[in-house]
């Protein structure tokens, strides 16, 4: 960078030409990357809200479909996203301190954290397409070659249920029908079935479920489930959702994280000019922060 | 010898770029510009860009009038129309007016404004720029692949069910593209008003216009995201049946118009709050007064933009809203106009006694006042919850939202391009005509849309392709004025782009501003100021003198130049 010979001050290389200090690049750095982490945080703000409203509106959507979500993996990735976010913060005090092999040992456990996520992640993702447990409108079709017969209850114009029974990709709309539970009655859900908290019915009346009733645990994918609320599809849709967005974010960072290695093993950082470091770093935090509220959410309550 | 520098006095020789070199012609090749940090070019890029979308968005605009000249099939049928004032409010909204003036004169001006070299991050600025461009490639795309008919606001179910083409998708994709283009720039702004202010500028010493841009960024950044996650699941609603918004999945439509009006309406603000700021250093400069009340207006730049954040639902007053929600609503949204007012009450002291240039950035400066309070005060007939279930989707919204947005960001954004005009290009524009123009855009604008208000209160609702002949006559009007306002704005176009080659040679200071932009010669150097310079009161103009041979001002030769300070 070309400068005016004017500047009295020193000028190290990883100076822009526009910031007159190290100082002050640092803390532009830092606060651009905070404003940056608020609209993240934002982005998923709305699908927070968008969980909320849900959450609040359906309470028993959420029962039906949280026992299908696997705990025990979802427990192993956030210790794992727990355990990559100590790496990481060590990571930085390394690179302050000028320490570049463990800098680097640091930042490549980091990235192994990260992958691991992802992996495990996708287990869970297959696992669920495996039994037919899609998001979108897929979550109606039959998945091929189960024998279970399941049925779907969505919610249509006139008030009334469609169930759509699908075999293969063909959907059939029968008028009654839980095909192998003929004790259920079928349902009817008003037509605002998604409206202000309080107002929405649900195919379960209260105390309906038999209190022994623990035959959800046995099921392969909500459809086979009688006792079900209807539109139980919306949980495993915001699900998808919510982790989905979520696992790009982790996907992005595992491109940050290896581009910092990369710097590492160049000998990039050290104690003066540690800024991509730290700032990574806070973006990693932040991806596992969310991690952190999405876990208790979506598994545990 | 092209620039005559009249601040040589103010500024040390060493470290002063050649004569004649400045961030035009520094370095030259298509490539300089296309991969160019220098926030002057990007900000050069951008009006470019935008006035392009302006015009190609106004075109819409004028087939939508002329559509709507008589009753029935004028000129495109019904499913032609609903795409074509789509069209003309999504660009205009998404591609210009938010982008406009912190993008473009932003850009250019608020380094300088600040002695700095740069914005904060200017790799990040480029790269808005570029995600700028993605969205409008999206947004033809869009036009491309058709169906795009929902109005702007993209509402469901028009969004989710209707036309089985795709345009949607691209459409959603360019506002999601747009909104972090937005976002990072608001994003550089903050940083770099925080971190490189000059020594001595502290924030009460920054002129008004960077207290806009300041409150701008706050709600670009903590707004945009909101509508960034709302169109995306607009997009994974459209293509897989996600139902979160589609009614006949178990979704909720009404949530989609909280999600987005959560974003739109602070985007009001985003459009507004920099041609307010603009209209700060237009009603000081050309009245050569210091600005009153510079506390109050810059403090109400902050106040409208958090208060713009809890009163989305004035926009869903006959949603099914809960009675309780509309009335908190409009409450707030009564208590929003109010730093509105503060800063035209302000602006009208300042005038008071100045001693007032009647050129173009002035006469724009006082259309903006006008205009801006008829529609900032039909806003309130609109908050109001009895009249809005009257006025609710006819052309008296549709009349109020054309006073604010277009008389008030895009005059706002014409006067400022007038006024910085001399500093981007170095040439000076024709007076006579420039007058003249904007003479045309003010008459041609009123007729046009004040028009609209009175059919919006007899009843005309909008969005409608066919009406009765009870209507027609406002409609003809309409039409006509919207023709006289376009005439104004080619004669713009061609004076300024005219000036471009034969206007006379800018001098360094032709307004007599203050400020630090007007310290550089005309164009600015490449890296506007070797060194950081301290600054003074940016409205105190006692220490500037008009010189009939350079034709602009300069400091005055009686009082003795503070060395390094505007
Ligand atoms: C003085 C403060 C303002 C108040 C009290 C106000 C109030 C309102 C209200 C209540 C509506 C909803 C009308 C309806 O749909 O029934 C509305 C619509 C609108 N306002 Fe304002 N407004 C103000 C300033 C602004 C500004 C500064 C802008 C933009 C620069 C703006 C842009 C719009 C737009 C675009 C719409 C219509 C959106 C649509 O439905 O397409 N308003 N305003
Ligand atoms: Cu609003």
């Amino acid at each position: 960078m070309s400068h005016a010979p004017a500047h009295a001050h020193e000028h190290p290389d990883f100076l822009r030409h526009h910031f007159n200090t190290p100082k002050q690049q640092f803390e532009a750095g830092k606060l651009g990357m905070w404003l940056f982490l608020a609209t993240e945080v934002l982005l998923f703000g709305g699908l927070f809200v968008g969980y909320s409203v849900w959450r609040g509106n359906h309470p028993e959507m959420f029962k039906a479909g949280s026992v299908f979500l696997n705990t025990k993996l979802g427990a192993l990735n956030t210790a794992v996203l727990i355990l990559s976010s100590i790496t990481m913060a060590a990571a930085v005090t390394m690179a302050q301190r000028n320490k570049r092999g463990p800098l680097i040992l640091l930042l490549s456990l980091t990235i192994a954290g990260a992958v691991t996520f992802l992996v495990v992640k996708y287990f869970e993702y297959t696992h669920k397409f495996h039994l037919g447990i899609y998001p979108g409108l897929k979550f109606y079709e039959k998945p091929a070659g189960d024998s279970h017969t399941l049925s779907g209850s969505l919610v249509n114009d006139a008030g009334g249920v469609d169930l759509v029974l699908v075999e293969g990709t063909e959907p059939l709309v029968q008028e009654v029908a839980f095909a192998d539970t003929p004790e259920a009655e079928p349902t009817t859900v008003a037509p605002a079935a998604i409206g202000p908290a309080g107002l929405a019915q649900d195919a379960l009346e209260p105390g309906d479920r038999p209190a022994d009733d623990d035959h959800a645990e046995h099921l392969t994918h909500p459809l086979q489930d009688p006792h079900r609320p209807a539109n139980v599809h919306m949980f495993f849709n915001i699900y998808y959702l919510m982790t989905g967005l979520h696992g790009v974010h982790v996907a992005a960072g595992i491109g940050v994280l290896t581009w910092l290695l990369i710097g590492a093993a160049k000998g990039r950082f050290g104690s003066a000019y540690f800024t991509p470091v730290d700032l990574g770093g806070l973006y990693w935090h932040v991806v596992d922060l969310i991690w952190i509220f999405l876990f208790p959410l979506f598994y545990l309550i | 010898m092209t620039t005559i520098d009249v601040t040589k006095p103010m500024q040390p020789e060493a470290g002063r770029p050649a004569q004649g070199t400045n961030y035009l012609n520094h370095t030259t090749g298509i490539m300089s510009w296309l991969l160019t940090m220098d926030h002057k070019r990007i900000g050069v890029m951008y009006l470019v860009s935008i006035l392009t979308s302006f015009f190609l968005a106004g075109i819409f605009g004028l087939l939508v009038r002329t559509e709507l000249i008589a009753p029935g099939r004028t000129i495109m049928d019904a499913d032609a129309y609903n795409i074509m004032f789509t069209l003309h409010g999504a660009i205009m909204v998404f591609l210009v007016i938010i982008p406009s003036v912190p993008a473009s004169l932003g850009n250019f001006v608020l380094p300088i404004m600040l002695g700095a070299k740069d914005v904060a991050f200017p790799r990040l600025n480029l790269f808005s720029y570029y995600l700028w461009v993605t969205g409008a490639i999206f947004a033809v795309a869009a036009i491309i692949f058709g169906g795009v008919d929902t109005g702007w606001t993209l509402y469901v179910p028009y969004s989710t069910t209707g036309t089985e083409m795709n345009g949607i998708i691209f459409l959603s994709m360019a506002v999601f593209v747009l909104g972090f283009s937005s976002i990072f720039t608001g994003l550089n702004f903050i940083v770099t008003i925080h971190r490189l202010r000059p020594p001595g500028m502290t924030w009460f010493k920054m002129p008004l216009f960077l207290w806009a841009i300041y409150a701008t960024g706050i709600i670009q950044v903590m707004a945009t995201p909101v509508i960034g996650i709302t169109v995306l699941l607009l997009i994974v609603e459209r293509a897989f049946g996600i139902g979160i918004f589609d009614a006949s999945l178990g979704g909720d439509p009404v949530l989609f118009q909280h999600f987005f009006w959560f974003y739109s309406h602070p985007a009001v603000y985003i459009m507004i709050l920099p041609g307010m700021g603009i209209i700060s250093e237009l009603i000081s400069v050309h009245s050569h007064k210091h600005i009153f009340g510079y506390r109050f207006i810059a403090f109400s730049s902050v106040a409208i933009a958090l208060f713009g954040f809890i009163v989305w639902g004035h926009h869903m007053f006959v949603s099914s809203q809960s009675p309780l929600m509309n009335v908190l609503f409009s409450a707030i949204t009564f208590s929003v106009s109010i730093p509105s007012a503060v800063k035209i009450f302000n602006w009208l002291a300042t005038l008071y006694k100045g001693s007032i240039s009647l050129n173009t950035p002035m006469l724009y400066a006082l259309s903006f006042i006008f205009l801006f309070t008829i529609g900032g005060l039909t806003g309130l007939h609109l908050g109001t919850l009895a009249t809005d279930i009257h006025l609710h989707d006819t052309y008296f919204v549709v009349a109020h939202f054309h006073y604010v947005m277009m008389g008030g960001a895009i005059i706002a954004l014409i006067g400022g391009i007038h006024h910085w005009w001399p500093k981007i290009t170095g040439r000076m524009y024709s007076e006579f005509w420039g007058r003249i123009a904007c003479g045309l855009v003010f008459v041609g604008f009123n007729i046009a849309f004040f028009t609209q208000f009175v059919m919006g209160a007899k009843g005309m609702p909008r969005r409608y392709w066919d009406y009765t002949d009870q209507y027609r006559i406002y409609h003809v009007v309409s039409t006509v004025g919207s023709y006289i306002m376009a005439i104004g704005f080619f004669i713009t176009a061609a004076y300024l782009i005219h000036s471009l080659f034969r206007g006379r040679k800018a001098p360094a200071n032709p307004w007599g501003g203050r400020s630090l932009e007007w310290q550089c010669s005309s164009p600015p150097p490449a890296e506007n100021f070797p060194e950081p310079p301290h600054v003074g009161d940016c409205y105190d103009y006692s220490v500037l003198e008009w010189d009939e041979q350079e034709q602009g001002y300069h400091w005055r030769r009686d009082i003795p130049h503070p060395v390094g300070e505007a």
